[in-house]
Parts: C-alpha cells; structure tokens; sequence
C-alpha cells in the first residue's frame, strides 16, 4: 500500500523547517522580505494567475530568496492580468502586469534580486476617468 | 475557467473578502443520484435579499474597482450547462452560504481539477482564517481543518513553502484515496 500523507508527517516537517529557520535569520519581519502579491480574482484566475503563484511560492524558496506570496483582490488591471505587485525591503511597491511562469522568472532575476526595471510595469499614477 | 477547483478559488475570494473568519467547502459526490455538490458556507458580513435577487448578474458586483462581476455568474453557468443550478442564500452580519449542484455523469462537468493547490495557497494566504473542507465520495470523506495544521505547526506560520508543499501532499495522497473526481 501506498503511504497516505498526515498530520504525523507535519510534525517532521516543522522539526525540519525549524532547523532550517536558525540557520536563516530567524527574526526576519514581513517588511523585511521581498512582498508579493498576485491578483486573484476572477480575471486573474481565468488568465493564469494560480500558476504564476505556485511558481513563484516554488522558485523563490528554491532561489533562497526571503519572500511572503499572498493573494489579493481585484487591483482593476483585468485587461493586463495576471497582475503581480512586487515590493522590494526600502523600495515602493511596482505592478507588472500580463505575468507567465517565464515574465516571473525575469522579475525574480531581474528587478527582485538587482532592482533592473522590466518592460510592463504598470505605472501606479495610471487613473481612471472614475477615479478623477 | 478550466476546473471545478479555479472555481472554488475564486468563490472562497468573496468570503475572504467579506471578511469571514471561518470558511467551509463541502463537495458531495453521490453517481447514484447522479449528483456533484460544493456548497461553500462562510461567517463574513453577509448580503442583503436585494443584492442575493441580482448576484449572479454579470454587471453586478459590489466593488468599486471595476464594473463586472463574473465569478458567481460563470459558476452558474457552469452548473446550469451539467443540469444543475446554483444557490445562495445570506444574512447580513451571519454570513452567506453559496451551494452549486452539477450532473455528476453529465459531459460538461468540469474535472476537479488542483483543488489540492488552491485549497494550499488559499489557506497560506489568509492564515488568519480558519478553512475547513469536507469531500464525501462513496468510497470515504477526507476533512481537513486548518485549526487541526495550526495546532500541530504552534508559532510556525501555515505560509511557509514546507508546509504549503506537505497540505498539497495531504489533500491530493487523501483525495486519491478516496477517489475524488
């Protein structure tokens, strides 16, 4: 019979992941993390978006990189989606808009670890006729 | 939307967003009544019977950053094209119960899809909500409950990329078990 995973199995990864943790910078605070946020709403799931997280969620842990991956709502970009807002520690969070596995690979190499700017930003003074 | 489980992801947006502290998924597959059920049942601050009357209108929706709202109404779709229907019911202050019924053995019933991964990232970005989910089938019922994962992890927190790997592990090795579709 195949082994089915539990709850006992949680317990070793915990012990695992707190080894690892004092290795790591235990007292990391969420400011001092790269932030990410992936629009998840109806517009982001239909484009994509739930891959572009699992991606990131994978590779930034693999590339060693301190991150928080959350989800968010709807920012009104659905024509650009999948959206990722990045905020790099000390710096203004960035919007970049139509995000594949391969444009979130360029953003982890690119902006999050040199700070190099990316063609599809989407700039934050953009308005809407309503927002005036 | 491609699954069931791109559905459910975005449906547990709108309790996040409602500001639930508990939010249940339920999926009942019963082939002998030739049913496939996922009710979703949240604590958040709920609607008013007006705003129930127009939810599954595509230009309906009450936020302000854009004029459509189509999550609810694509899930209809979905479900009235296997012969079901959806339906919601809501308090204000309560909470809202949204429950769709599919043709199990219908064509266009969508696959269940990675319900293992939407239920883990939804559940590690919002550690500060409480999931639980229930999937009946004939063969067996897997719950998982994220008060239960919080109390085996204490201070680690529930979005750590380890612990998100093992609740994809948990949820697909049980749903397999008892042969979710």
């Amino acid at each position: 019979m195949t082994k089915i995973t539990s709850l006992a199995d949680l317990r070793k990864i915990k012990a695992d992941v707190e080894t690892k943790m004092s290795l790591r910078e235990r007292s990391e605070t969420p400011e001092s993390m790269v932030q990410i946020r992936v629009a998840m709403a109806t517009c982001g799931i239909a484009s994509g978006a739930k891959i572009v997280m699992d991606y990131l969620i994978t590779e930034m842990e693999k590339r060693n990189i301190p991150a928080v991956v959350t989800q968010t709502g709807c920012m009104g970009y659905c024509y650009a989606e999948p959206t990722i807002e990045v905020t790099r520690p000390g710096h203004q969070p960035l919007v970049f808009g139509y995000v594949d596995s391969k444009k979130a690979d360029l953003i982890i190499e690119k902006y999050i670890k040199n700070g190099e700017l990316l063609d599809g930003i989407i700039p934050v003074n953009y308005e809407n006729i309503e927002g005036k | 939307m491609k699954d069931l489980a791109l559905h459910i992801l975005d449906i547990l947006q709108n309790s996040v967003t409602a500001g639930a502290t508990l939010i249940k998924l339920q999926i009942d597959e019963i082939p002998d009544n030739d049913e496939y059920q996922v009710k979703f049942t949240d604590n958040g601050k709920g609607i008013d019977a007006e705003m129930v009357k127009h939810i599954t209108d595509p230009f309906f929706t009450t936020r302000s950053t854009r004029k459509v709202g189509l999550g609810l109404s694509l899930l209809k779709q979905n479900a009235e094209r296997t012969g079901g229907s959806i339906r919601v019911h809501s308090q204000p202050g309560i909470g809202t119960e949204v429950v769709a019924g599919f043709g199990y053995s219908h064509i266009d019933r969508l696959p269940i899809g990675d319900i293992a991964g939407v239920l883990a990232l939804t559940v590690s970005s919002c550690p500060e909500i409480e999931f639980k989910y229930t999937h009946h089938t004939p063969q067996g019922t897997f719950v998982f409950d994220t008060a239960e994962i919080k109390d085996t992890l204490c201070d680690l927190a529930i979005s750590n990329p380890m612990v998100i790997a093992f609740m994809k592990d948990l949820i697909r090795d049980n749903l397999k078990e008892i042969k979710a579709s």
